[in-house]
């Protein structure tokens, strides 16, 4: 209060000579947001005008004056070229698996290192969230020889761990032949094999759960634990507690993590590129949207179909996000009530 | 009644101390071995990158970094001197083999001791070779000759672009940060969506045109691309600063202000100095971030290669000799070019995971 009159006083003692209060405010704030505000114009809401209009024509960067308008082609084009629509599926195939088994490690990991029980908690912290801060090409390349089909440590991990199973079923009788099948299991060579290239990048983006285990494990930190005592005195056991009290006090850090996993899926580009080369090899299983998007623009030189690609994701994305907002009233509880 | 529950009571507290202590070393166990999954790929990369080049083809190596034992042999026929691989031979204990043949004809086998000959008949594809632990510093020197350009002009082009840009980043985001926490602005909370908003936007959608832009004023190839953009503040380190200027008293301002201090005198001489270790967290974040970056060296600097940072020419490196089977080398660059990341995360890691949480959360 004492404030207010001060400011009064001082706009009364200047009339008129100086701007109000509020005007300064307003001027010395649009000062400091100039930076963001200046570069969202030009390096956000132009480009983005640009590629919009862009996506209407037949545009060559070395050859400009080609320039073409073509309105709907490009789209069109895309609706019917097999390398985009392979690109497509196989980006929707990456999304569908591995955005929920990195959601569901991770919130597992986070509820592992939460656990009172458990000794050396900012030790395992560290060690499960450090990988995200290994240099992304130097991960993949990690990662490239540890999953190899002939020297790879996976392959003998999962190989010895078959044949011990196998071993000892061998010893239970009646169960020769599944024995025999644990016994002569070959690891699949995961980037030379048509059928496992996927999931071997899904493998390593499981590496990278850090960002989303620190998330979970802050917002299962969040929780009063008087919640957890109440339910305790209504008789619910650990997985009632699990399901009835952490799920929905969670469920705001469960939503963002979901969304920016999403995001992440759709913009899916370093560690194939590192691994599969811009075609997406094996046989294109790992060409992914922005393989295609990345050779139309830059190794065929076709921008127009570049920025079409770039737009219909964009769109995806939207309506994506769109209808997670949409719906997450329905299943995203907020404690503090609307915001 | 009593009598009995006394000592239940003793019996109980004691036991339930074990069982507590049996959960504790049965969750710790389980997190043990879940944690040893994710270290994996790195202890790989720490043996394969240590281990003679000459074994990385051997499938069934140990995970040590090791070598096979090997004698010279000197022919008495032709007096000519080979080195062969000692084996296991079951039956027969370390032998070296001298002459191969399809079983179940006899190979030709040497006692690396005493010299002495003995015709084997044994399926020689099916032997082990004797391994002994064994570390080389040969793959370092051989990453650091071949890597092209060389280490230095990489790691040099990777700090002059992860410098200056994080000046920029830090830089914009404090005054931006500042701007959305302590002034009223009409339409700010509008703007801090749109803000917010961003973070979603694909980058894709603007990767092109800003392609055409920059290369059309001259700048590709050149590093300008990789840096001026974030002297514009980005909307991860905005938020992350916004949110911690907004648990600043706000008290401090208000009295610096009856003192006549301007607003910029108040964010360097009071904001600032309550603010670091978000701001560290920001400069991390951002020096990481170049580091890490790709899509953005690989078409802006990919047409010379004096100006590739670390991740573009570890790449190329990885590329041109994986078909050659250069296992270990390639293992080795990458060691080289993870260290310093690693151990500025080692010494940071609190600040890095704060800074995680509270961009994360507080939403």
């Amino acid at each position: 209060m004492a404030i207010v009159q001060e400011t009064d006083v001082l706009t009364t003692a200047a009339p008129k000579r100086r701007l109000s209060m509020t005007q300064r405010e307003t001027a010395w704030g649009l000062l400091f947001l100039s930076p963001w505000l200046i570069g969202l114009a030009m390096f956000t809401a132009v480009p983005m005008l640009i590629s919009f209009l862009l996506s209407f024509t037949e545009f060559d960067l070395m050859h400009p004056g080609t320039t073409k308008f073509v309105f709907l082609d490009n789209y069109a084009w895309m609706f019917s070229d097999p390398n985009t629509i392979t690109s497509f599926i196989v980006t929707v195939k990456f999304a569908v698996i591995s955005v929920p088994t990195s959601i569901f490690l991770a919130l597992g990991v986070a509820i592992l290192v939460n656990q009172k029980l458990l000794a050396g908690k900012r030790v395992f912290r560290t060690l499960f969230f450090m990988p995200v801060q290994i240099p992304l090409v130097a991960s993949t390349i990690i990662w490239l020889d540890f999953l190899s089909g002939q020297t790879g440590w996976l392959k003998f991990i999962m190989e010895d761990v078959s044949g011990a199973i196998g071993n000892f079923l061998g010893i239970i009788p009646g169960l020769g032949g599944v024995a025999t099948e644990f016994k002569t299991f070959l690891a699949p060579d995961w980037f030379n094999s048509t059928e496992w290239a996927i999931p071997g990048l899904i493998l390593i983006g499981l590496w990278g759960i850090g960002n989303m285990m620190l998330i979970f494990l802050a917002g299962l930190q969040a929780v009063p634990t008087e919640l957890y005592e109440a339910a305790r005195v209504d008789g619910a056991g650990p997985w009632r507690q699990f399901r009835n009290v952490t799920l929905p006090m969670i469920s705001p850090v469960f939503f963002y993590n979901l969304l920016l996993n999403i995001i992440g899926a759709a913009q899916y580009f370093t560690q194939v590129y590192v691994i599969a080369g811009p075609l997406g090899n094996p046989d294109h299983q790992t060409f992914v949207y922005n393989l295609n998007l990345y050779d139309e623009a830059w190794t065929y030189n076709r921008m127009g179909h570049g920025c079409a690609l770039a737009w219909l994701m964009f769109v995806i994305i939207l309506g994506v996000s769109l209808i997670m907002f949409r719906t997450s009233a329905r299943w995203v509880f907020y404690a503090g009530g609307e915001r | 009644m009593t009598s009995t529950t006394v000592p239940t009571g003793l019996y109980t507290h004691r036991s339930r101390r074990a069982r507590k202590l049996g959960a504790t070393l049965s969750v710790t166990a389980i997190a043990g071995a879940l944690c040893l999954l994710f270290v994996l790929p790195l202890l790989y990369m720490l043996s394969a990158s240590f281990t003679d080049p000459k074994v990385t083809s051997i499938p069934d190596k140990p995970l040590y970094p090791a070598i096979t034992e090997t004698v010279n042999y000197r022919d008495p026929n032709t007096g000519i001197e080979t080195e062969l691989t000692v084996y296991d031979v079951p039956g027969y204990g370390r032998l070296a083999l001298v002459d191969q043949k399809f079983y179940p004809l006899e190979s030709t086998f040497v006692n690396p001791d005493t010299g002495e000959l003995k015709q084997i008949a044994v399926d020689t594809f099916s032997l082990r070779p004797i391994w002994h632990f064994h570390m080389t510093l040969d793959n370092f020197t051989a990453a650091i000759n071949t890597i092209n350009p060389d280490f230095g002009l990489l790691f040099r082009n990777t700090f002059i672009i992860a410098i200056t840009g994080t000046i920029g980043a830090v830089l914009s985001a404090i005054l931006v940060a500042y701007g959305f926490a302590r002034f009223r602005i009409p339409g700010r909370d509008g703007l801090f969506l749109v803000l917010i908003g961003t973070i979603m936007l694909p980058f894709q959608v603007i990767l092109i045109p800003q392609f055409i832009i920059f290369q059309s004023i001259g700048w590709v190839p050149s590093w300008l691309p990789l840096i001026v953009p974030h002297f514009f503040a980005n909307a991860y380190n905005v938020f992350l600063l916004r949110q911690y200027f907004l648990t600043l008293p706000r008290e401090l301002d208000e009295a610096a202000m009856m003192d006549g201090a301007s607003p910029w005198r108040i964010l360097t001489s009071v904001i600032i100095p309550q603010s670091w270790p978000a701001i560290i967290a920001v400069t991390l974040f951002h020096f990481f971030f170049a580091w890490n970056d790709f899509l953005g060296p690989l078409i802006y600097t990919s047409g010379n290669e004096q100006l590739w940072p670390i991740a573009i020419g570890l790449n190329n490196f990885n590329t041109v000799y994986r078909g050659a089977g250069a296992t270990s080398m390639i293992q080795a660059g990458a060691l080289i070019s993870v260290l310093l990341p690693v151990a500025i995360f080692f010494v940071a890691q609190r600040v890095f995971m704060r800074g995680v949480v509270i961009s994360g959360v507080e939403k």
